[in-house]
């Protein structure tokens, strides 16, 4: 690059007195160019989207006496909907169960795959990582089947002992077949993101941390965990805005389990079932709108209590 | 200042991103074309006459392609260029989004019957009877033309059907030597023999067929809905009468005992429990023994297993015959011409070639009455009844009996509100009386909501 400032110097020099009135809207000319692509798109595909869905969702529209504006009546409406708020309330429990129980998982491979190296280590994880490789659907209909109690291993294992399966599928137990499925799919990357924060960390601290006395344990709870905060707050918001908008996954096993995954299990899945198959676009914009808010809500707040610690998003 | 140099970058990666999106324009036209209904360029079948006048269409048959082969042979008039978006639910929300979009639909649709007031209610049909309704008219019986008309009008042509009867395995009725019980109150006594002697479940209740429990109730005498387009505002929402709650109670009742199963119907699942002789019976449609031979079950060693009776009445004196499923022919309001439309609405699978095709692999159960009538048909040996004559027994007198049924024109929201209380009933949280009143109070609500004055 040093052939760039040799031939800009000189113009530099020349254009000297003027160069600050001149060179100012041209650079805004420049930036522009280079938001450009982006900011088209961005405002195309994210805005345009956003701000057609806001309006639609201001209005109402009957099977018979036609559309009306309504203002925010269907947002009054979606927060005194019981569908709406046992939608909102299950992806609440499921987020306050799923998350932690993700992250425990992510943060204990992570700390024994930092502690050991080996091959095994390196093998293990790619596998763990592995699953989140699989595409969501696929994965879903596989621990589906998994679960049946007559296709799936669950009768065998509990055969064995005499006992019946559980119906994983069944009202009772589907929040924790949910939470299986979630935890399956997420943990490795969660424990990949981890893991690469813990590479990160300067063994020189571990060595200071030995000579002053701590053994492993110490080192990892007083040591590499602090470091990695940032990381893991990283990944909480991921997840908590994940399941929030939690979709896939039931919707995937509706058609094996219809009778207990409603068509407003949750907020994200009662949206689609009112735009799509009630064609009641209005209200659908309407519900992901709340739930957008709710969403918003929810991690500001996480942001709000975790300020200190959260040096990455700033 | 480097500005010449960057500027030429930026316009040689301006150039580039230019020439990407280039490159790509020619494929999404392709795409969208293939999404949009009404455009001929992307049939999944081969028009083979050319510059002919094309009639776009949606369906899901198994043998839609030789049916519309079929008809392109016989027509020098018209061609149809066919397309499966999926079945059911799939195409009606790709059909619902071009209704919305106001572009998109095809000319020609497959709906179920049950589907048919929910798009005419948004003016998304065209009412065909001007179309040549007269020349068809005695193809059909009356039940049939119920099922596809909204007051005097007809917005559809019917193709096939679904008489309800028992289908039950011969094996187990054998082995706990019971005979087919012809009354529901026989049905839940041969259902406590079997339990009592250790055997399987008698049947299912399953949460996820709202319309067979709808059929169900029709059967004891329940009206759910009445409309009359004359009157576009008032629909009669009946849905807690003492029919609907009984029938709800008697199914909740046999669940309740342990008589009957509770597992979500069409899974692999229930299927599998069908195959292994978990369910004494299937209370199903005349569709149903086909979709069973299509997931494998009455081959090989199960050959003969299973058998069918007609349905078991509440009043054998008084039998009354119901239906579930079936699909019918519409021409869309986004029909460019919607006279040639219906022609081919009419008369797509309506030649012998097709509907013999059609009942002879047990594709459907046709509601053609040049079908009904043909002797062939009627006597036909079934194989996967074991080479019974169950036409003649069991399904032409059931869909003879066939009366027709008035729809809603919010059919999703009531099947996906019926199933909700179905769960409910399952669960044992509420009884079959209480789901009844819930499921008025949901529905009811649902149509002051879209408009409609409930009566």
């Amino acid at each position: 690059m040093t052939f760039l400032t040799e031939e800009s110097a000189p113009r530099a020099q020349v254009t000297a007195p003027t160069a600050r009135g001149r060179a100012r809207p041209r650079e805004h000319l420049m930036g522009w160019l280079f938001v450009g692509p982006f900011a088209l798109v961005f405002l195309a595909l994210l805005i345009a989207p956003l701000g057609y869905a806001l309006y639609l969702s201001l209005f109402r529209r009957q099977l018979i006496g036609g559309t009306g504006f309504v203002l925010f009546d269907n947002y009054a409406k979606a927060f005194t909907d019981p569908s709406f708020r046992s939608g909102v309330w299950f992806v609440v429990r499921f987020s306050l169960v799923a998350i932690p129980l993700q992250i425990a998982v992510a943060l204990a491979i992570a700390l024994i795959l930092d502690a050991v190296t080996s091959l095994f280590a390196r093998f293990s994880r790619l596998m763990i990582f592995l699953p989140y490789a699989i595409p969501t659907v696929i994965g879903a209909v596989m621990w589906g089947f998994l679960y049946s109690r007559s296709f799936g291993p669950l009768t065998d294992v509990f055969g064995w002992f005499g006992g019946t399966a559980p119906d994983l599928l069944g009202g009772d137990l589907i929040f924790y077949g949910l939470t299986n499925i979630v935890t399956w799919q997420w943990a490795g990357y969660y424990m990949i993101i981890l893991y690469a924060a813990l590479q990160g960390i300067d063994p020189a601290l571990y060595e200071a941390g030995r000579i002053d006395g701590a053994g492993r344990w110490q080192v990892a709870l007083r040591i590499k965990i602090p470091l990695i905060t940032p990381a893991l707050l990283l990944i909480l918001v991921f997840s908590l805005i994940g399941t929030l908008q939690f979709f896939n996954e039931p919707q995937i096993l509706r058609h094996l389990a219809a009778g207990t995954i409603g068509p407003d299990f949750t907020p994200n899945m009662y949206a689609y079932q009112q735009a799509f198959a009630l064609a009641n676009f209005n209200y659908g914009s309407a519900i992901s709108f709340a739930l957008g808010g709710i969403v918003f809500v929810c991690v500001y707040a996480f942001l709000f209590l975790t300020r200190k610690r959260r040096s990455f998003l700033r | 200042m480097p500005m010449k140099r960057t500027n030429f970058m930026i316009a040689a990666a301006l150039l580039a991103a230019a020439g990407g999106l280039a490159a790509c324009s020619p494929d999404q036209g392709k795409s969208t074309a293939a999404a949009g209904g009404n455009d001929a360029s992307s049939c999944t079948n081969t028009i083979t006459k050319q510059n002919l006048p094309v009639v776009t269409m949606w369906g899901w048959y198994p043998n839609m392609r030789l049916v519309v082969d079929n008809f392109n042979k016989r027509h020098d008039d018209v061609q149809v260029c066919w397309t499966n978006v999926g079945q059911g639910n799939d195409e009606y929300q790709k059909f619902q989004t071009a209704i919305s979009a106001g572009t998109g639909a095809p000319d020609v649709i497959m709906v179920e019957m049950d589907r048919i007031p929910t798009f005419q209610i948004q003016n998304a049909l065209v009412d065909i009877k001007k179309y040549g309704f007269d020349a068809v008219k005695a193809d059909y019986g009356a039940g049939a033309w119920k099922d596809v008309s909204v007051g005097g009008a007809v917005y559809g042509v019917p193709v096939d059907g679904g008489p309800l009867a028992m289908i039950y395995r011969k094996d187990v009725f054998d082995k706990y030597r019971i005979t087919p019980p012809k009354t529901w109150a026989e049905y839940e006594q041969a259902a406590r023999k079997v339990k009592d002697a250790g055997g399987p479940h008698f049947g299912d209740l399953g949460a996820n067929v709202p319309a067979l429990m709808m059929a169900l109730q029709i059967q004891k005498g329940a009206t759910p809905f009445t409309y009359d387009p004359a009157r576009p505002k008032a629909i009669g929402v009946r849905l807690d009468d003492q029919a609907s709650k009984d029938v709800l109670d008697y199914w909740g009742g046999l669940a309740r005992q342990g008589l009957v199963g509770t597992q979500n119907q069409f899974t692999p699942e229930y299927i599998s429990g069908v195959i292994n002789g978990k369910y004494a019976t299937y209370i199903s449609a005349a569709w149903a023994p086909g979709y069973l031979t299509g997931a494998g079950v009455g081959k090989g060693k199960d050959t003969g297993r299973f058998a069918v009776a007609p349905l078991p009445q509440w009043d054998p004196a008084r039998p009354v015959q119901v239906n579930w499923g079936g699909s019918a022919f519409a021409v869309t309001g986004q029909a460019k011409d919607p006279a040639l439309a219906a022609k081919v609405a009419y008369g797509l699978y309506a030649d012998d070639a097709s509907l013999a095709d059609g009942w002879t692999n047990q594709i459907i159960f046709p509601l053609n009455l040049k079908v009904l009538k043909d002797p062939e048909f009627v006597a036909a040996k079934v194989a996967f009844f074991g080479g019974r004559q169950v036409n003649k027994e069991v399904y032409v007198p059931a869909a003879d009996g066939y009366r027709g049924v008035t729809y809603s024109p919010f059919g999703q929201y009531y099947y996906d509100a019926m199933t909700k209380q179905l769960s409910a009933l399952i669960k044992g949280s509420v009884t079959g009386a209480q789901a009844a009143d819930r499921l008025q109070q949901d529905v009811a609500a649902y149509a002051e909501e879209q408009g409609f004055t409930v009566q």
